[in-house]
């Protein structure tokens, strides 16, 4: 094919993309994954069987494993994330709780440092504002202030950022406000491993845990290497995964945005235009810094994603961190920030279209970036 | 064992609650205990029968309650007077006054059970085992502190007691979840939440009571009620000043908080009462501080002189015990004098020895954060220079 068919028919392929990315982000994304994995058996499962799989699994081999939360139970998670757990564990172990995050949560966390290990879930994880004093100021800064005396083996989760059409009160983003709190780890899957992977080391680790999960990802099915449906199989936490090895720009996102991350990466491949690396924290804190910074030493440039308010944001603490490390030597461009608006999400469709990155906005940032060239 | 006063007096008591407890506090023999009557005021109840006014207690038990009051007492003085050298930084919280709470709690309960409080926490961590020196070190924020110094007066703990907690109101539901943990591990244990009258109006309180009522958790809610939240008496903070009935379907009791008695005798039959399945139940201990709400606070703004020196005339805790053991011919005035002495001699070395323990090191400043073994890669000081490697 002569070059200029070439690029003809490769520009009508975006056109098509695109199409089905306004109609059906969901789908799209799901369609890259399947091709982004090279699973051998054919396994496939979605984000929210994952979460359950993890937590029956957590549940059965440690007895000091419980559950808590709103409609965690009988009506088998808000989300159905703990369906079917109530009938295996019984109602000691798997709890429904008032409407009551503070106390709760509070419960959950004095239960911790009796020795039990709470899993303790927030419906979503804007209500647990109600509850953030216990999560920070009793969780996490109990161990350092008894001088080690104190343990609080507790995991708190709940879906995260953004649904569809909930509004303002309902999408908010919280990676930056946890992930700034020293005594807490805090993790963002993105795919089914990494949300039964990250789950798992969450509840095993000694520490307090914040998981973020996202209510969009529950219903996405992703493969499932054999190592992922052990029962033994734990992510570290703290260690980000390369989804995409790439040579000219690297993105990096947690949650939600590597999926859009990974569609404009590929897009822009097809396009000719650049071949980007794409990197899923899946840790918010302790951020992997070693791994984005031997990205950027081999690619020079650097696009974070994100879902939450750009003010203070995650992508903010990257781009402080290169700046002060021996990555900004390597820079060719200034890092970019793609993230949530500054605004509180509205719920006219129209208007939400403008709250959250997407593919398109990752891939017209990428391909402005590389236009730049430090000196140039 | 038993004497056959002590049996009629059980029969007579019948209706009247004597715990299994109280009769396992008879160490010796027969003739070493005795009986003691309450004043009639002691209890006020709310939907549940109030303790027996007559205590049975052993001698031995009485002098260990008087001296544990004194050498409290001594403990928060000399807190007092490191605060005024300066040598305590930031909040100090002292409890003189209220020594009957924590002392009559402990000796009606034993190792198992547990406590949480707020901030005003220094007797509760010594009555739970702390050494006199770990405290006062942790309060001059030195190595020999019981968290290493780096907590502080509002952060003490023992494997019992859960401190010691700065954000009033936030203890409750977590002691509730202590008292959950008793129970989902089978544990006869009874775990007792502390609580102010400033803080019982908190939002999170009602939610632990629910929780405890909802699920029977063995947890005993206390209201220490010294009348004022800080600078704000109890009147003007709160609609409903019956602590012991905002319960509403808890069960509740009122108790003198300045006689060491009744405390003891109110919180072995709250034990009692959540250790055998009826569920949580409300104590109210009406007690009084002396000092200020903090060192920052005369304590004078907002009560006035004649009142703080009526409650010390009339209702010192450590002055009503003294009288008992008096009356009762259970020591002497001398063998009182030498109890006073041997304290105020066991807080002075306690003072020496944490004076004398050095700051932690500066490595310290890094570590904790995370469980050993669990923690994380880095931690990043003031600047980029000052990174920490674990």
């Amino acid at each position: 094919m002569s070059s200029i068919l070439k690029k003809a028919a490769v520009v009508s392929i975006p056109t098509v993309r695109q199409a089905l990315l306004r109609s059906n982000p969901v789908l799209a994304t799901s369609l890259l994954a399947k091709r982004a994995y090279n699973s051998k058996n054919g396994v496939e499962m979605t984000v929210r069987d994952a979460l359950n799989s993890a937590l029956e699994e957590e549940m059965t081999a440690d007895e000091k494993v419980y559950l808590l939360g709103e409609e965690v139970g009988q009506y088998n998670g808000a989300y159905k994330v703990s369906k079917g757990l109530l009938d295996k564990f019984g109602p000691k172990r798997v709890i429904d709780t008032p409407i009551t995050e503070s106390g709760f949560c509070g419960l959950a966390v004095g239960s911790a440092f009796a020795g039990l290990k709470p899993v303790c879930e927030f419906m979503t994880w804007n209500f647990a504002m109600q509850a953030i004093d216990q999560i920070v100021n009793s969780a996490a800064k109990t161990h350092y202030m008894s001088g080690g005396n104190v343990n609080c083996p507790i995991t708190f989760r709940g879906p995260n950022g953004a649904a569809a059409g909930v509004a303002a009160q309902h999408s908010q983003c919280f990676a930056a406000w946890y992930g700034s709190v020293p005594g807490l780890k805090v993790v963002s899957p993105w795919n089914s491993e990494d949300a039964k992977g990250l789950l798992k080391a969450a509840i095993r680790d000694p520490n307090p845990v914040v998981v973020l999960e996202n209510e969009l990802m529950y219903g996405i099915s992703f493969p499932m290497s054999e190592a992922a449906l052990s029962k033994d199989f734990v992510v570290e936490i703290g260690k980000a995964k390369i989804e995409k090895a790439g040579t000219d720009i690297t993105i990096v996102a947690h949650s939600r945005s590597v999926g859009f991350a990974l569609e404009a990466a590929y897009l822009l491949e097809k396009e000719g235009i650049c071949s980007a690396e794409v990197i899923n924290l899946r840790s918010i804190r302790p951020l992997d810094t070693e791994t984005i910074i031997k990205s950027v030493k081999k690619t020079n440039r650097l696009v974070t994603v994100e879902g939450g308010w750009p003010q203070y944001g995650v992508g903010s603490e990257i781009c402080a961190q290169i700046m002060e490390s021996e990555a900004f030597d390597h820079l060719d461009a200034p890092v970019v920030r793609v993230t949530g608006a500054d605004v509180p999400t509205p719920y006219a469709q129209n208007l939400e279209a403008f709250a959250f990155p997407d593919t398109e906005v990752i891939a017209r940032v990428i391909k402005r970036t590389l236009t730049k060239k430090i000196g140039a | 064992m038993f004497s056959t006063q002590k049996i009629s007096l059980a029969k007579v008591a019948a209706k009247a609650f004597i715990t299994p407890l109280t009769v396992r506090t008879f160490a010796s023999s027969a003739a070493r205990n005795v009986s003691i009557n309450l004043h009639k005021g002691s209890f006020e109840s709310y939907n549940c029968d109030a303790p027996s006014l007559d205590v049975e207690i052993s001698k031995d038990e009485l002098v260990r309650m008087y001296k544990s009051m004194v050498t409290m007492r001594r403990m928060e003085m000399a807190s007092d007077g490191l605060y005024k050298a300066k040598l305590i930084r930031g909040f100090c919280h002292l409890c003189t006054g209220q020594e009957a709470v924590a002392v009559g709690m402990e000796t009606a309960l034993t190792a198992e059970d547990n406590i949480i409080t707020a901030y005003r926490c220094h007797g509760f961590t010594y009555m739970r085992g702390a050494s006199i020196t770990s405290i006062l070190a942790e309060l001059l924020g030195r190595k020999a502190g019981i968290s290493g110094g780096k907590g502080g007066s509002m952060h003490m703990f023992t494997p019992n007691f859960f401190g010691g907690n700065g954000i009033v109101g936030a203890q409750v539901p977590l002691g509730a979840g202590i008292a959950f943990a008793q129970k989902y591990k089978g544990h006869k244990a009874a775990t007792f939440s502390l609580y102010g009258d400033g803080a019982s109006n908190q939002g999170q309180v009602f939610e632990a009571y629910n929780m405890a009522k909802l699920w029977e958790l063995p947890a005993v809610f206390v209201c220490e009620n010294n009348r004022y939240g800080m600078g704000t008496a109890a009147n003007r903070s709160s609609a409903n000043t019956s602590y012991f009935k905002r319960g509403d379907y808890i069960p509740g009791l009122r108790v003198n908080g300045m006689d060491v008695l009744a405390v003891h005798q109110a919180v072995a039959y709250a034990k009692e009462w959540t250790v055998s399945g009826k569920g949580p139940l409300l104590l109210e201990m009406e007690t009084y501080r002396y000092g200020g709400h903090s060192m920052s606070d005369p304590g004078t703004t907002y009560r006035t002189r004649e009142e703080i020196q009526h409650m010390r005339s009339n209702n010192d805790p450590i002055t009503g015990l003294k009288q008992r053991l008096l009356e009762f011919n259970i020591i002497t005035e001398d063998e009182m004098k030498a109890i006073d002495k041997a304290a105020r001699v066991e807080v002075d070395q306690a003072v020496e020895e944490a004076k004398a323990s050095g700051e932690p090191d500066i490595s310290e400043f890094w570590t904790q954060i995370y469980q050993k073994g669990s923690g994380v890669p880095t931690a990043r000081g003031r600047e980029p220079e000052e990174f920490h490697h674990y």
